[in-house]
């Protein structure tokens, strides 16, 4: 196993797969300002995803392209965590998964700005701007939802109690972090608990949550062990194009 | 021998005033800060360019657009490339660039991260409709003076 390329494919699998569901809603969102919002939220995450993939697809060193990694590995090659590919369902679960992530990847994302490998640095750089952008935006919006009206706050909840048990498969540590992190690559995603766990503790008390009282962590996502039925049914979507037509370009 | 005529690099930068942004035409992608270098390698002309937001979709366009232009100008050996460090910044702007924007009626960006006053009536009662508008670079905003909504261009 070649831990530096599981490791990028962890960084760009996790902003496609979040990429295409955001974009999910474009042209259905709730409001206008709110599409406009989410596609454009989906097209940085698109973006980032070109360049953790195409790096991905250099350090595989198998002539394998960016978009070969996106549109022709099945739902077992993805290491995405699986809160990223939980259906969108309604507006308060998409915000909250957005905020939950944002949360983490502005801390995760500074923290590689510092990597030994320029290119990750480079990377982290370029979107932890954007990052930092998003989580502005899906912080305020879980504040003003949860201390809105009685119906809000109720539906911000119950999205804070579904994805809770998924939340933190993403600081969880195994091999290939341990790898990383030896070789001064990235830190043990753990390392972003503690700030994570801050921000979303303030948010959820200014948002008039209730943050669920378990430490149950779903896995399976990121080591590709077990994906949930969804991204399979995610990826026929995204996918269908290049399994119908392959290599079709335009 | 064959005398290869290679323009001087300052002249190519003058030419690559003359193209647009493909999505906000009054500026040059010059003034936009997305050309950072022009150099010859040989008889080889390097153009390096940057992307706003990783995800700008103007990003081949604006490749493109940069290859027809010198093109006309008679440079055929060309090579376009990419990078994304030094991270592109709003600061990057052109003077130039930054008074076409609010003459188009886009506000400029601003380091307090608000646009100082309405593009259209320079009234500073603004108020924001949403942090995203209709390019990646772009915030809704709207003027309470005279009740325009406009663009601001986002700072980062
Ligand atoms: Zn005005």
């Amino acid at each position: 196993m070649n831990a530096l390329f599981e490791f990028l494919l962890r960084q760009g699998d996790n902003v496609l797969v979040l990429g295409h569901r955001t974009s999910e809603w474009c042209g259905t969102a709730p409001a206008l300002e709110e599409d406009i919002a989410l596609a454009n939220t989906a097209l940085d995450l698109i973006g980032q995803t070109k360049l953790w993939l195409e790096y991905a697809a250099e350090v595989e060193g198998e002539g394998r392209s960016a978009n070969d990694l996106a549109f022709l590995r099945d739902a077992y090659d993805f290491r995405n965590v699986l809160m990223l590919e939980t259906p969108n369902e309604d507006y308060g679960r998409t915000l909250m998964r957005q905020f939950l992530f944002d949360a983490f990847q502005v801390h995760w994302l500074t923290a590689l700005t510092d990597s030994k490998d320029s290119r990750i640095s480079e990377i982290a750089m370029k979107s932890v701007k954007e990052a930092q952008y998003h989580l502005e935006r899906s912080r305020d919006t879980i504040i003003a939802l949860g201390d809105g009206t009685e119906l809000s706050n109720k539906k911000m909840q119950a999205a804070l109690d579904y994805l809770w048990p998924y939340a933190r498969e993403i600081m969880l540590v195994d091999d290939v972090d341990e790898a990383m992190h030896k070789d001064g690559i990235a830190p043990l995603p753990s390392e972003i608990l503690a700030p994570w766990d801050a921000l979303v503790k303030s948010t959820m008390r200014d948002a008039y949550l209730t943050i669920p009282d378990s430490n149950f962590v779903h896995k399976g996502g990121r080591t590709g062990q077990r994906h949930t039925e969804h991204l399979g049914h995610m990826l026929a979507t995204m996918q269908v194009l290049q399994r119908s037509y392959p290599g079709a370009t335009w | 021998m064959v005398t290869v005529d290679m323009p001087q690099v300052g002249d190519i930068w003058s030419w690559l005033e003359a193209v647009p942004d493909p999505e906000i035409p009054v500026i040059s992608v010059v003034d936009l800060g997305v050309v950072r270098d022009v150099a010859w390698q040989d008889d080889k002309l390097q153009i390096t360019i940057t992307p706003t937001y990783s995800g700008c979709p103007a990003m081949s366009v604006i490749a493109m657009d940069i290859e027809t232009e010198l093109l006309k100008r008679g440079i055929n050996k060309l090579e376009i490339k990419t990078r994304i460090a030094p991270v592109w910044t709003t600061d990057w702007l052109s003077e130039k660039g930054l008074a076409k924007l609010e003459e188009y009626g886009i506000a400029p960006p601003q380091a307090a991260g608000e646009p100082e006053r309405c593009p259209n009536c320079k009234s500073s009662s603004v108020e924001k409709i949403s942090q995203f508008g209709s390019t990646p670079c772009k915030a809704q905003w709207r003027c309470k003076e005279c009740l325009e909504p406009f663009d601001y261009f986002k700072c980062i």
